[in-house]
């Protein structure tokens, strides 16, 4: 089949790559962008394993078309750390939570948990496990996950109401 | 990499018509959350596809006809339709449905065009477009027709849609929603990632009394071979009580329901449910009529 180039944004990068045409966004992202964070999982998008954001949306990348992906902006979890390798507000609330076993799942959850951290809002844990309910996890029992996405949206989106009419006292 | 032999990305839905045309194998591509899935599968074969995708300009969003038909296109998300004002306004009950299939990201990408396509019972959306009596537009080398969905569905996994036709609107007329309050249940495994094992939609529009059922629909999925209502259902609910009524319409709807022995679940197991879901989606939809009947 035919080889196309597709251009897009990739982490922030204006990138130009050949693709099959047979290809899905899981193959080019990970086989020839060699972004190894979006994971090869069940490829019939039940695990989330390959959630990546595009324009902003946490998408399965295995049921979406390389063709697709024209002209759109791409997150994965390599362009989330800083420059100076501090990490991202997800990232380090998993790190301090130890939402992480074997980390297979962890990419993609971590990308559903920046869409949820980005929209401002904050959630319920019942409203967490809803967000989540597109991944897989065989090792944690996603206790600490839904810990872990509890404090990354609460601190940043989270009420700082009493703390901040506090301060106003104090001051 | 999917075993695709021919790629066609269409530019309007006239430009996927002709391509459908040429290409007599080619099958359409919207979401791509069954067609992927069953190429994986190795369902068809080498596969032929014309994808309409990128067709947002043509085939995306909700909109409000001046005589206040709601107007789907076929490409939008689950997800988009279950947070569109028009439709979160005019008839909640199919934001509710477009929020159970599959889990977020897939919501993200299957669209309710397809839900329609795929022909399949099980569609979370499918029975309550039937409630909703549904119609669908068909874009093909002759122009347009219109096929009211009880006319849609022709077995099991297929339609009437020929294969060179684009489904381009699903069209809602007011005097179809205007009045009722709905309620859908999906009866799976999980809350999540699920193929429902039962899907009952009921459509009420109670009295001033808010009790007395004025009319009502009853459509199901996977209640048989393909999504469809429940006359006698809806024959012994008419005219009665909510409270009269829910006692009643469990064991009226299975006069015409004949679910079937799957893998999922027995036809024993799936008449329960067809008489347990009818009576709680009339209680559950009139209660949002300002009913309050209990089905306890």
């Amino acid at each position: 089949m035919e080889m196309r180039i597709l251009s897009c944004t990739v982490n922030g990068k204006p990138v130009q790559v050949g693709y099959d045409v047979r290809e899905c966004l899981l193959d080019t992202l990970h086989d020839r962008l060699g972004l190894t964070s979006v994971k090869r999982g069940c490829e019939v998008g039940e695990c989330g394993a390959c959630t990546v954001l595009i324009d902003g949306v946490a998408t399965d990348t295995c049921l979406y078309l390389t063709a697709w992906a024209e002209g759109k902006t791409i997150e994965t979890v390599e362009g989330l750390q800083a420059p100076d390798g501090t990490l991202d507000v997800v990232q380090q609330a998993f790190v301090d939570e130890f939402a992480v076993q074997c980390g297979f799942c962890i990419p993609g959850l971590i990308m559903s948990a920046e869409e949820m951290v980005r929209s401002g809002k904050t959630f319920t844990r019942d409203e967490i496990r809803k967000c989540l309910s597109g991944h897989l996890c065989r090792c944690t029992g996603y206790q600490n996950i839904v810990n872990a996405v509890e404090k990354a949206t609460n601190l940043v989106n989270g009420m700082v109401g009493e703390e901040a009419s506090g301060t106003e006292e104090v001051a | 990499m999917y075993d695709i032999v021919y790629y066609h990305e269409a530019e309007s839905v006239q430009d996927a018509v002709r391509a459908l045309t040429e290409h007599p194998e080619a099958r359409v591509i919207a979401g791509g959350t069954d067609v992927l899935v069953q190429i994986r599968e190795g369902r068809f074969g080498p596969c032929e596809l014309v994808s309409i995708h990128e067709l947002r300009d043509e085939l995306w969003g909700v909109t409000l006809d001046e005589d206040e038909t709601i107007c789907i296109g076929p490409i939008t998300w689950f997800h988009a339709v279950n947070t569109d004002p028009i439709c979160q306004e005019r008839i909640p009950v199919l934001c509710d449905a477009c929020d159970t299939p599959g889990g977020p990201q897939l919501r993200v990408s299957g669209t309710v065009g397809g839900n329609l396509c795929n022909g399949i019972t099980s569609a979370d959306t499918a029975s309550t477009f039937f409630a909703f009596g549904a119609e669908l537009v068909l874009e093909g080398p002759n122009g347009r027709r219109v096929v009211p969905i009880e006319k849609w569905y022709a077995g099991p996994g297929k339609t009437v849609r020929e294969q060179n036709e684009v489904l381009v609107q699903i069209r809602i007329p007011k005097s179809h929603y205007e009045g009722f309050t709905g309620e859908y249940i999906k009866y799976g495994k999980r809350r999540a990632l699920e193929i429902a094992t039962m899907g009952c939609c009921c459509l009420v529009k109670l009295a001033d009394d808010h009790e007395t059922i004025e009319d009502v629909r009853f459509a199901y999925g996977v209640a048989g071979p393909n999504p469809c209502r429940s006359e006698a259902a809806e024959n012994i609910a008419r005219g009665k009580t909510v409270a009269e009524a829910a006692p009643l319409v469990g064991e009226a709807a299975l006069e015409d329901l004949h679910p079937r022995d799957s893998w999922r679940a027995s036809k024993d197991f799936r008449e329960q449910l067809i008489k347990e879901m009818t009576k709680r989606a009339l209680v559950e939809a009139a209660a949002k009529g300002g009913s309050t009947a209990s089905w306890k």
